[in-house]
């Protein structure tokens, strides 16, 4: 655990930049039983006041999984991903993530604690989403348990 | 825009609209698979879920807090959500149907918006906890 927390408590990972395509926006909202027009038509999205379609609140993390960020810290850790549960996700959203936006990202360990004597390990993880203009649009917040046996 | 009626003037203690999707079909595991990059089988693969020591095919966290989030957005118009989160506090199986229900647990005001903070959760059909979260919203 100390060793861990010496390794990895502060590592930033390589920035990733990923495309929001306008179909992937529709077709996420389609699978989570999304009704709001404004993620499927335009028209719409303008008319309440949004410069393109807005993807949908928790999208973000999956522009963090198309980077591969979710995986790539319990690969570095060297840890089975079977043993690695997603614990708690948060959001602090600074403007919305549109079509036609082009999303760049890093990922820094900003914590690593255990409990139940070292049998659970947590690491957590700050995401910083920007846009295409540099404006920060979304901070991702990432809780990963291991069982450590 | 898509603010519900009774938004600005919720009270300390309310509830906010609850908001439920299901029951969860398997194909919508595998639409949400694609659709989220999340194609991890455990979603998708009874054999691999089982191997993996489940009893089958489990519901992605993801999708669950996807809806969580449709309860918010479906109050407040999306632009007006500052913080959303929420820790996954069990699973969901195929046929679940995810119950979302939420209450004001204050109200502030930060750099001259008055903002409403959530106390939010999902629970399964059953009334077990699925997820336990919190959101800040932007009311005036």
């Amino acid at each position: 655990m100390d060793t861990l927390k010496e390794r990895f408590l502060g590592k930033q990972y390589d920035p990733f930049t990923v495309d929001v395509e306008k179909g992937r926006i529709t077709q996420f909202a389609n699978s989570i039983g999304e009704e709001n027009p404004i993620h499927f038509d335009i028209d719409a999205a303008k008319s309440a006041g949004y410069r393109a379609i807005p993807a949908p609140l928790t999208f973000a993390y999956s522009i963090t999984m198309d980077a591969g960020q979710s995986f790539n810290v319990l690969e570095d850790m060297a840890v089975d991903k079977n043993k690695a549960v997603h614990g708690e996700q948060g959001f602090t959203y600074h403007t919305d993530i549109c079509a036609g936006d082009t999303i760049t990202g890093q990922q820094t360990i900003v914590d690593i604690y255990d409990k139940k004597n070292g049998a659970l390990i947590f690491v957590v993880t700050e995401t910083k989403l920007s846009n295409q203009n540099g404006e920060p649009v979304t901070d991702l917040h990432s809780v990963i348990v291991i069982r450590n046996s | 825009m898509t603010d519900n009626d009774n938004f600005a003037d919720i009270e300390n203690g309310a509830s906010i609209p609850p908001l439920s999707r299901g029951p969860i079909s398997r194909t919508q595991l595998a639409l949400f698979a694609g659709a989220s990059g999340d194609h991890n089988p455990i979603h998708l693969d009874d054999d691999i879920a089982r191997a993996g020591g489940l009893d089958g095919v489990i519901v992605h966290g993801m999708l669950m807090m996807a809806v969580l989030g449709q309860m918010l957005t479906s109050w407040a118009s999306q632009a007006r959500v500052k913080k959303f989160s929420s820790r996954f506090a069990a699973m969901a199986l195929p046929g679940d149907t995810i119950v979302c229900s939420g209450v004001v647990k204050g109200k502030r005001e930060e750099n001259g918006e008055r903002l409403a903070d959530l106390e939010i959760k999902a629970e399964n059909q059953n009334g077990d906890a699925l997820l336990k979260g919190t959101a800040t919203v932007v009311i005036g």
